[in-house]
């Protein structure tokens, strides 16, 4: 399995920006474990690189490899589109639930 | 409220789009937003640009935040208005927020979000560049790269309040559907309706008519009503503020010579220095010859005069003058004339009025013939036809230049053409070039028909044409009717009987003719 390089651009310490990393973390550890790369940014604290990738909403996470270039936006808590926008084949049937609110 | 009071209240920014400055009486409203609103194709993006650019020109640096064009293509784009944006980006005066959608991305949404990104964006391009404009084109399309509109509505809000917070004045563009219709799509107006600006874009009778509408200002004063705009090419939106230019018109009681000597006696001693004069008249009643001869005596005072020909083509026009004992090569040659000659349909009217006052303010002329005005009356809608008229003659009185416009009549004995009574009360003098049918023979009729804040002759004398130009003679005695167009003989005894009842005083009367 090819690696993952993924992105999450989040603002501050907000709850939201809170929950998309927890969900995140928790899918790239049932789905991609060992194969991804993450890196965790703040546009407050890095505005530029937000301007670099044009990023808009926050949330948004970006998986630049495999390619295509891919986004997601929100705070990850439906895992099924999480999946569907990184072209990830779900390991089992989903059985857990999801943290937030959608 | 007094402009005291105004100013004290809501401090305005002058934009740096002179014309425009006019009807916004001093400018936007400063640290406020401005919400321009108007259809596809109504020029927001120009405005938007221009606003920016103008700031710029007077090192006030800007932030452009585009959700519809690339950043690369609205830099191609406003290149052709003379406005280097990738060179003003270059040199630190102008920041680009780049927000147009991807097509090439594929973007899930997959839980809650905000815009939060686009607002730190925002405020990092405004303190990167030091920024005091920010102009942000267009809010509909923001609204298309997100399905829940209700979250994109407060989160513009949200960076609308951001804007005004940072101090910033800010000008946002919206789309709209109708030119008359509500003010834009999304109700976007709602949460920056601090202030409201439409630009119009309607097809009237065939011709696109641009119209610029402050509908408002909070808190401050602005002219009221719809002023038409025309794009130019080199320098973008230019507002035509109408009513506002009548304002400063001055009025000078220096004479100058029409170029015929009869014809100055005749307006008391000349025309005004600032005045404008129609001369109407059938065809071939001697329109141009007039504008000919006032020409000739401008040049031969050494002022320069330009002549707007839009019915004769310039050979035409100087052979003519040849015959007149004119000499236009050499008048051309000396500087002291030059000839625009064009068909009138080549542009629209508010375009016409734009390259005019360009030509006016390379030329510096002391002298302006327009020969003849009947010929762009079709040009537009006559409402557009009597704006033109209004923007020309203010402008050129307010230049303190001596105009002379020519109208024809329709039929060619007497009458009067839409052009006359659509412009006859904005020209302070009226000369009317008539034919007279007596005995069998077509005579020329000239009359001074008005002349504003000066004694002029009322009689309407017959002249003749020849090599020398025109050629006054004596007045019509014992005939009436002309100007209506049916010109009847009246013995001289009936004359006398007539004058003598309504005790008019012999200066009035026309004299007799001596034979």
């Amino acid at each position: 399995m090819s690696k993952y390089l993924l992105r999450l651009f989040v603002t501050g310490e907000s709850t939201r920006s809170g929950t998309a990393i927890a969900n995140l973390r928790r899918i790239c550890e049932q789905e991609l474990a060992g194969v991804y790369d993450l890196e965790i940014i703040d546009v407050l604290e890095f505005p530029e690189l937000a301007e670099e990738a044009k990023i808009l909403a926050t949330p948004t996470l970006i998986k630049s490899l495999p390619p295509p270039l891919r986004r997601v936006i929100g705070d990850l808590s439906d895992k099924e589109k999480v999946l569907l926008g990184l072209q990830v084949q779900p390991k089992q049937d989903s059985t857990d639930t999801s943290e937030g609110s959608q | 409220m007094t402009a005291a009071a105004n100013s004290k209240a809501i401090e305005k920014v002058p934009t740096g789009i002179s014309s425009f400055d006019i009807i916004a009486k001093g400018g936007l409203p400063r640290n406020r937003t401005t919400l321009i609103s108007g259809t596809a194709g109504s020029g927001k993006t120009i405005f938007a640009v221009q606003f920016l650019a103008a700031g710029i020109a007077n090192g006030v640096p800007g932030v452009f935040v585009t959700f519809e064009e690339s950043a690369e293509d609205i830099k191609k784009n406003m290149f052709s208005f003379g406005w280097d944006l990738a060179k003003w980006e270059a040199d630190g005066k102008l920041a680009f927020v780049d927000a147009s959608p991807d097509p090439h991305i594929e973007t899930v949404e997959a839980g809650s979000f905000d815009l939060s990104a686009l607002l730190a964006r925002v405020q990092n391009a405004v303190r990167k560049v030091k920024a005091e404009r920010v102009a942000v084109d267009s809010l509909g399309a923001v609204f298309s790269q997100f399905s829940d509109q209700s979250m994109v509505r407060s989160e513009l809000f949200r960076i609308a309040s951001a804007l005004k917070a940072i101090g910033v004045t800010a000008v946002l563009t919206a789309e709209r559907v109708d030119d008359y219709g509500p003010i834009a799509r999304f109700g976007v107006e709602e949460f920056i309706a601090d202030n409201v600006m439409i630009l119009r874009n309607v097809l009237e009778d065939e011709n696109r008519r641009r119209t610029i509408e402050i509908l408002k200002f909070r808190g401050c004063d602005h002219q009221k009503g719809e002023y038409p705009f025309t794009i130019v090419p080199d320098g973008g939106v230019i507002v035509i503020p109408l009513s506002a230019m009548q304002l400063s018109m001055k009025s000078s009681t220096v004479r100058i010579s029409s170029g015929n000597t009869a014809l100055d006696e005749m307006c008391g001693g000349g025309l005004f220095r600032d005045s404008v004069t129609l001369v109407s008249g059938a065809t071939g009643t001697g329109k141009t010859l007039t504008v000919a001869q006032f020409l000739h005596g401008g040049s031969r005072d050494g002022e320069r005069c330009l002549l707007l020909a839009f019915e004769e083509s310039r050979d035409q026009l100087f052979r003519n003058a040849t015959g007149w004992g004119f000499d236009f090569e050499q008048m051309e040659k000396h500087g002291l004339l030059r000839v625009v000659c064009d068909y009138p349909d080549v542009s629209g009217l508010e375009d016409w009025l734009v390259t005019i006052q360009a030509t006016i303010n390379d030329f510096k002329p002391q002298r302006v013939a327009l020969d003849s005005l009947s010929a762009l009356e079709h040009v537009g809608s006559s409402k557009a036809f009597r704006e033109f008229v209004i923007g020309l003659t203010s402008f050129i009185k307010h230049e303190e230049i001596t105009g002379l416009f020519t109208s024809t009549t329709g039929s060619l004995m007497g009458g009067d053409s839409i052009t006359e009574s659509h412009i006859s009360t904005l020209t302070d003098s009226i000369i009317l070039l008539r034919y007279v049918e007596m005995f069998g023979e077509m005579k020329r009729g000239l009359t001074v028909l008005k002349m504003r804040g000066s004694w002029h002759d009322k009689a309407i004398r017959e002249f003749t044409i020849d090599k020398g130009g025109m050629i006054m003679g004596r007045p019509f005695a014992n005939v009436t009717g002309i100007l209506a167009g049916a010109p009847v003989h009246v013995s001289p005894a009936d004359l006398e009987r007539v004058w003598g009842q309504i005790g008019a005083s012999h200066d009035d009367a026309p004299k007799a003719p001596v034979t």
